[in-house]
């Protein structure tokens, strides 16, 4: 039960700030933490990657984008035009008419149908190129996966398809049930702002009973010792795919719910610094650390989203990068660094002190 | 494909692969010292791009690069004696985020010194439109100078590892760090001249890039992506092999462009790159212990 506390908490949490916004008028920022949460999804699966299963993926975004562009390409696409396969999937009645921005109506496929699209295709590409990819170790790894994401990234850029630099725009709405929809509607911005909150609550729900059951401890004696892990019965080539696969998908999903909820999307995010970005907030939230990686991705994309640094935003990202691993390598969020500032000071004064002598060479 | 044609992209191919193989031998001197790929490279030879451009202003060409090369390694030792020692039993991934923050930093910081605009230093000899004809394939005289400092680089290299002190240390801290501070050498030293050394070879390949690929704030990552790749394929640490895969993945973007789209040519070397990697899991050169060691 304990381990349900937090999560209460952070509901209660989602709504007095959802209420302080409105009763202030401040409406506006909802919708900067309904994307921050978006991404945050992307950040939890990685944890599980990085965190309890010990492996790097500098490609994150490629699956984010993979769930995003193949979202705006099914629901944008005008099938009216198309050949007999169109035929079929408006027969099947796989498809929805809406009306585009231009006020012409245009027969596309469901948001539904382009949902389950999307996932079927990641998980297919994160099973194929996992398999190969999870064999390489250390560097090589981060070379692999980084690799693959420059690759997904050139292909959205180059491709008419997905609208090379100019991204998909329009895409419409994601009905959900009962009139509740994911969308960049002004108008809908808490309903959707607790849309985000459900998934992040539900994400966060399943991945810390996952951490705590069999595959979890499986996976972090993966982290420990590879070799040892194996010796013991861990299927680990199995382990590590099935993690990277899950974790694709959350990306993906996120991918495919905030492309609907800004209405488009664009080749910056399957950028390479965006899944670095993924990567290090997942470090800075102190590695093996959901609670941390999902503040830290929260805060940080928040901010970032608010553009409260304006042209320093970077600038500030990296900062706090340095900062963090030199202050704190394993994540802010721990006990120890809230027993007051006389036990900060201490440790920034052996930080400045230290010499070197810290096992690098 | 006629001659002149197969010639013309071979000499391009050629000359990218030199300076990817620059970059890459920047990573290798640092992940021999310290077994981190130190991901602020690429912004190296931005920042002797950019400093060189400003110093030319009121220096002649030679000096300002020289005290350009100069100022970066300075830049490295501080990259390295401000952060990279005051890290705590680091593990890799921790040190791997230290250098994206410092590249990130770096690069933004260069952006608020030299706004956004693109600047390129003169052509060392001639000017852009200037050309010389070899059998049948146009060449700008830049090439040459890219091909021949790179060329003295990886000599020069090879000379200061074999023959002086520091680089006879520097290469035992390279195959055993234990043994190396038994024979009483400053291991702690070393990676401050890695750093140094590394910074000083990023911005030489920064400043004679100049001319033909231009500089801005923000090309530091570009090249040091390709460099990564470049040391990958030819396995960590390996000079020789950064330098046969630097010329490798060149000639692959040059040949590539002839068949496909110019937007997919980064993708089809990573693509070579990828293959390669689930063949030979440690690069073409690499040892396979190089590629085990030193894990997350």
């Amino acid at each position: 039960m304990k381990k349900y506390f937090p999560i209460a908490a952070l509901a209660v949490f989602v709504i007095l700030f959802q209420a302080a916004a409105s009763l202030a008028g401040r409406e506006y920022y909802l919708t900067q933490l309904t994307m921050a949460g978006y991404y945050s999804l992307v950040i939890l699966g990685l944890t599980l990657v990085m965190g309890y299963a010990g492996q790097i993926s500098m490609g994150h975004a490629a699956f984010f984008a993979m769930g995003g562009y193949t979202a705006a390409v099914m629901t944008t696409h005008d099938l009216a035009a198309g050949g007999a396969l169109a035929q079929a999937a408006v027969s099947l009645g796989l498809t929805v008419t809406s009306t585009n921005a231009f006020g012409a109506k245009i027969i596309h496929f469901s948001p539904w149908v382009s949902l389950a699209a999307a996932v079927v295709l990641t998980v297919s590409v994160a099973f194929l190129i996992g398999i190969p990819i999870l064999k390489l170790k250390g560097h090589y790894l981060a070379m692999g996966t980084l690799g693959f994401g420059i690759i997904v990234y050139r292909i959205v850029l180059g491709t008419h398809l997905f609208g090379e630099a100019d991204g998909i725009s329009d895409v419409p709405e994601f009905g959900l049930a009962g009139g509740i929809a994911v969308s960049g509607d002004p108008a809908s911005r808490v309903q959707n702002y607790y849309i985000a909150a459900v998934m992040v609550i539900l994400t966060i729900t399943l991945l810390l009973n996952l951490v705590d059951s069999r595959i979890g401890r499986a996976l972090r004696s993966i982290h420990g010792n590879e070799e040892a892990a194996g010796a013991m019965g861990v299927d680990t080539s199995r382990y590590k795919l099935s993690v990277f696969v899950l974790s694709a998908v959350f990306a993906c999903v996120a991918g495919v719910f905030l492309t609907h909820f800004n209405g488009g999307i664009g080749p910056s995010q399957a950028d390479v610094m965006k899944s670095v970005s993924f990567v290090a907030i997942v470090a800075v939230g102190g590695m093996a650390n959901l609670w941390g990686a999902l503040v830290m991705g929260v805060v940080l994309n928040f901010l970032s989203l608010r553009g409260y640094f304006g042209s320093y935003d970077e600038l500030v990202f990296g900062g706090i990068l340095i900062f963090i691993m030199l202050f704190f390598p394993d994540g802010l969020l721990r006990a120890e660094n809230f027993r007051g500032p006389a036990a900060l000071l201490d440790r920034a004064r052996s930080v400045l002190k230290r010499g070197g002598d810290n096992g690098i060479s | 494909m006629s001659l002149e044609q197969f010639l013309q992209y071979v000499l391009s191919g050629v000359t990218n692969g030199s300076i990817y193989a620059m970059a890459a031998i920047g990573f290798n001197i640092v992940y021999n010292t310290t077994g981190i790929i130190n991901f602020a490279q690429g912004e190296f030879a931005m920042l002797g791009g950019m400093t060189a451009i400003s110093l030319s202003a009121f220096l002649p060409l030679p000096l300002a690069i020289a005290l350009s090369v100069f100022l970066v390694s300075l830049v490295g030792a501080l990259v390295d004696f401000a952060f990279i020692r005051r890290l705590g039993k680091p593990t890799v991934l921790n040190m791997i985020i230290m250098t994206i923050g410092l590249s990130i930093a770096i690069r933004e910081v260069a952006l608020h010194i030299w706004d956004e605009k693109v600047r390129s230093l003169p052509y060392f000899t001639g000017t852009e439109v200037s050309s010389i004809n070899i059998f049948g394939a146009y060449i700008s005289p830049q090439v040459l100078w890219v091909l021949g400092i790179s060329g003295i680089i990886v000599a020069g290299l090879a000379l200061f590892f074999r023959y002086t002190l520091t680089g006879r240390a520097m290469r035992a801290c390279a195959s055993n760090i234990t043994a190396a501070r038994l024979c009483g050498i400053n291991t702690r030293n070393m990676v401050t001249v890695s750093f140094m050394l590394a910074a000083a070879i990023g911005a030489l390949a920064g400043c004679i890039v100049s001319p033909i690929t231009q500089t801005q704030y923000d090309c530091g990552t570009p090249l040091a992506i390709k460099g990564f790749t470049v040391a990958i394929l030819g396995g960590l640490g390996n000079s020789a092999g950064a330098v046969a895969g630097g010329i490798v993945i060149g000639l692959l973007e040059a040949f590539s462009i002839s068949v496909l789209p110019l937007a997919y040519k980064d993708a089809v070397a990573i693509t070579v790159l990828l293959i390669i990697l689930f063949v030979r899991p440690a690069g073409l050169f690499g040892k396979k212990e190089a590629a085990r060691l030193k894990e997350f």
